[in-house]
């Protein structure tokens, strides 16, 4: 049973998970003091001040100013340390590391399909190692999911049309609930699986022993060529009669109607389906739709591969995944079952 | 020579409301809100009991970890019709249409609502909203979740989903009569003497529960109209596919469902304050706190629906935001509860079965509320959103918290509404039998929940079983419980002892005219002079009588 040595407390195992757990305890022993406060002053007048003779008139009592705002502030002060607290948390957590390793979830009526960025896919299940931060990038091929690991303490939903992402950083080797939690039709409670956590040096060999596929780059690379992209943006995203793309990812885009965004997920997808919608200054609105065209995981691919386009090193123009170089280049969607451990 | 008339002793061959004309005609076509407050109360009563035989299979089910009582697909339509007919159809109106709607104008001095015509428009909405829903239950059902969210709803889901919203829909529009009905009445037909702060809280309660119904249910209608739209045509509203936003219908839906569910709790507290202030003859603690802390739910309880939508990929700055105004909004409910326990101190406190309920909602509500602050502190909410902690807390606060304040409100009234007492040792031992089910039924599920077990769960892993087990005993103990009201309730209608016009010796206005009042409610028009809760001597408080020439 996963349970930690603390009674109703699942697992702990994530960086994070023992500082929900520590402002767990906070609410809980302050709501139950609270709680237990008020249950008892009730039972105590109840009984000290029961009706002992039936036509007993006890006399009013009129209110009081000073324990009305006594008992406003007092609550307020407390609930506020609440929210600092959560809040403070939450918004840790909504910042991925830099330097974190990228997985990619994909989330279907009822399965949930995982890449890794070196081209590993596994169906239902996410191997990690302990102590490297690990960053989900989610999207769904229908409709709305939501991954949650309740060793980790977290979860978000996985929407279509959309990104979002949640991080983690394990610290305890074993297998942990992966479950749907966000009601998605007939088989929602069977969109489960298993997150395997192993120490870096298993996990390095399970990787390796998953050598025979391709990273998302590497397949997007190919999308690109063969969606006819590289007419328009390069050969290697260097630019033509539509945008450079190396080096877009992360920076600053000026648009035709003078704002400025930052490219993420979100716009590189939007891009490619409804280019019209945001178009780069300088630019004609030429670029015909992919909508319909590209799945979802191959969204995520181009996505990858456009991020591996910097400027910074142009060599690494052709994307550099160390597992993907023995791969012969045919292998789009080939999903071999990984190694388990 | 003038002669004093009351109904002052109980008589069962006195004209009263009930016996005042016969036949099927005279209830459907009749604009006496006590008598359209009866017919709501069967209406919602049958809609309870299909909701509790919902309930029994979803415990049923649970009872082992495999999903084998119920295919998947029933199960999930089994969990959907369950909340949608306990929340639209038993809980919204629950208090409001019955209890609110016989005793608003009792309890201000008036002979009916403003708008009795209205009033009966609005069962016969109700009535067409249920039908409606009945209906999509029979044709095949709907398993979308009583949220509906989109893209499921609008796309993937294969079942009766625009019917079931319809029925929602029309509905609605009862809600926005009855409110719109009680704030005419009560700005306009307070007797005289009756001042804003000499009403008693339950109409307070009402007041700020109108609003909100007046102010919210038009949104839900419109999301659900959207959602029927996207449905049938696609036009990318709600669904990523055709361009529109999935987050977009969870804003709409929650900016009127956070609302609602103080729909569902406000009249009870309302109810609350009525028992805490009359069965230890103290006047409340704190009136205007109390009175004015349910306007500042009503109207704050619209600025936190963003707090259901923590992990929905909401902005961490919103969700911050929201996560502030929900604990700002929890402290007038802690003001609530401070004042009803002050009110306690040096009281006169009888055991009477409506007082036990007071009791329990107190404690209910406030595990509802405390476990609410879990809720709205970010990340916590994080985890256990959308798990069993979820389902936890929202039944303490409907059942601990609706459900309680409305059982003991109708046994409080029961004498006023039947004419007729219920049995004393029954009702008190039903309390009891209802509030240890309630607990053992929902206390394992917040401990469930917070090892991630996830709702809304067909099947679920083995080591969550014991906490279904218990849950699923518990839900066995309430389902007795409730029972036997239902049962001594009906009982006492022919055989219960007559009641007097004033069995519990208070002074509100409608224990001044006879049980079961007569049509147009006092024989005379009351004059209030009087506060709130000022208990007098018993023999002071009159029955409302009027002076008439007579040979006597
Ligand atoms: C005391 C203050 C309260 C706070 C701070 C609070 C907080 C919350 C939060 C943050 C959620 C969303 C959790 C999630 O989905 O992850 C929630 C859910 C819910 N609450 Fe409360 N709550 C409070 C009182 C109430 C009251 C008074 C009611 C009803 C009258 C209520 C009924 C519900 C319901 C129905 C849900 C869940 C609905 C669903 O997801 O299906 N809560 N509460
Ligand atoms: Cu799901
Ligand atoms: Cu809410």
């Amino acid at each position: 049973m996963q349970t930690s040595w603390l009674p109703f407390i699942p697992e702990s195992a994530s960086t994070v998970s023992g500082k929900v757990d520590a402002l767990y305890f906070y609410l809980s022993g302050v709501t139950l003091f609270f709680s237990l406060l008020i249950g008892g002053v009730i039972t105590f007048f109840v009984i000290k001040y029961r009706r002992r003779l039936p036509n007993e008139i006890p006399r009013p009592i009129a209110g009081s100013h000073k324990l009305e705002i006594l008992w406003s502030v007092i609550p307020f002060i407390i609930a506020m340390s609440m929210f600092a607290w959560g809040a403070q948390i939450y918004f840790q957590n909504s910042r991925p590391p830099k330097n974190a390793n990228e997985v990619y979830v994909v989330g279907k009526q009822w399965m949930w399909k995982i890449q890794h960025s070196t081209g590993q896919r596994e169906i239902n299940e996410l191997h990690v190692p302990i102590g490297r931060k690990i960053k989900l990038i989610m999207t769904s091929e229908d409709t709305i999911h939501d991954f949650f690991i309740p060793a980790f303490r977290i979860k978000a939903d996985v929407l279509p049309g959309k990104y979002t992402m949640q991080w983690f950083e394990a610290t305890k080797p074993g297998t942990y609930h992966l479950f749907c939690a966000e009601y998605c039709g007939m088989n929602h409670s069977g969109m489960i699986g298993s997150i395997i956590v192993m120490q870096p040096t298993e996990f390095d060999s399970w990787l390796s022993g998953n050598v025979n596929q391709q990273s998302p780059a590497v397949a997007g690379q190919q999308l690109f060529q063969s969606l006819g992209c590289v007419s328009c943006h390069g050969a290697n995203g260097e630019g033509g009669r539509g945008p450079t793309l190396a080096g877009l990812f992360g920076g600053k885009v000026f648009l035709n109607n003078n704002q400025t965004l930052t490219a993420d997920e979100s716009y590189i997808r939007e891009s490619i389906e409804n280019p019209a919608a945001k178009v780069v200054n300088g630019f004609n609105p030429i670029m015909p739709t992919f909508q319909g065209q590209v799945t979802p995981e191959q969204l995520i691919q181009i996505i990858s591969y456009i991020k591996s386009l910097q400027i910074s090193n142009p060599q690494s123009t052709t994307p550099a995944a160390p597992a993907a170089k023995a791969a012969p280049a045919s292998q789009t969607g080939a999903t071999p079952a990984p190694n388990k451990q | 020579m003038k002669a004093f008339e009351t109904f002052e002793t109980p008589s069962a061959a006195r004209v009263n409301y009930i016996n005042a004309e016969y036949g099927l005609k005279s209830w459907l076509l009749t604009r006496d809100h006590k008598r359209i407050a009866l017919l709501y109360l069967g209406s919602i009563s049958f809609f309870f009991f299909i909701g509790g035989l919902y309930a029994m299979f979803i415990r049923l089910e649970l009872l082992t970890p495999q999903g084998d009582l119920l295919a998947s697909t029933t199960y999930n339509k089994v969990f959907t019709q369950h909340g949608i007919i306990m929340i639209f159809f038993f809980l919204i109106p629950s208090i409001p249409a019955t209890l609110g709607n016989f005793l608003v104008p009792l309890m201000i001095g008036a002979k009916d609502l403003a708008f009795p015509r209205i009033n009966l428009l609005s069962w016969y909405i109700y009535l067409l909203g249920g039908i409606i829903t009945i209906y999509a239950l029979l044709a095949g059902g709907v398993d979308t979740g009583w949220t509906f969210y989109a893209p499921y709803s609008t796309t993937f889901s294969n079942s009766y989903v625009i019917a079931a919203g319809l029925g929602i829909f029309v509905s609605g529009f009862s809600s926005i009569l009855t409110g719109l009905n009680f704030i005419v009445t009560i700005h306009t037909m307070r007797a005289p003497g009756m001042t804003w702060f000499r009403l008693p809280l339950f109409i307070w309660a009402h007041y700020a529960t109108s609003l909100v119904m007046i102010l919210g249910t038009p949104v839900v209608a419109i999301t659900i109209l959207l959602l029927a739209f996207e449905r049938v045509a696609h036009v990318g509203i709600f669904d990523p596919a055709a361009g529109g936003d999935p987050v977009l219908f969870q804003h709409l839906f929650w900016f009127y469902s956070h609302p609602a569910v103080y729909i569902m709790v406000l009249p009870s507290m309302g109810v609350v304050s009525e028992l805490i202030a009359n069965f230890s003859r103290k006047n409340i603690f704190g009136y205007k706190f109390v009175a004015f802390s349910s306007l500042a739910i009503a109207v704050f309880g619209f600025l936190v629906w963003g707090h259901h939508l923590f992990v929905a990929s909401q902005s961490v700055y919103a969700g911050m935001i929201f996560s502030f105004l929900s604990f700002a909004v929890a402290i007038p409910s802690a003001i609530k509860v401070f004042n009803w326990t002050a009110t306690l101190y040096k009281g006169s406190i009888s055991y009477d079965t409506p007082m036990l309920y007071a009791l329990g909602f107190i404690g209910l509500f406030t595990v509802g509320g405390m476990t609410g602050l879990f809720l709205a502190a970010l990340a916590v909410d994080v985890h256990v959103s959308d798990t069993y902690f979820i389902v936890a807390h929202f039944h303490y606060i409907m059942v601990g918290g609706a459900l309680f304040g409305y059982l003991g409100g109708l046994h409080y009234w029961w004498p006023k509404i039947s004419g007729r007492m219920y049995p004393e040792g029954w009702g008190r031992f039903s309390a009891l039998v209802i509030f240890v089910g309630f607990n053992l039924t929902f206390l394992p599920q917040f401990v469930a929940g917070y090892l991630g077990m996830p709702r809304r769960y067909h099947a679920y892993p083995p080591e969550f079983q014991v906490f279904n087990v218990l849950s699923s005993a518990g839900a066995s103990i309430l389902g007795v419980g409730f029972l036997i009201p239902m049962i001594y309730l009906v009982w006492s209608m022919r055989y219960g002892k007559l009641a007097e016009a004033n069995p519990w010796h208070l002074p509100g206005l409608e224990w001044r005219t006879a049980s079961p009042p007569p049509t147009e409610n006092f024989l005379a028009t009351p004059v209030v002079t009087w506060e709130a809760y000022e208990f007098a001597p018993v023999e002071e408080m009159r029955v409302i009588g009027k002076f008439r020439d007579e040979e006597v």
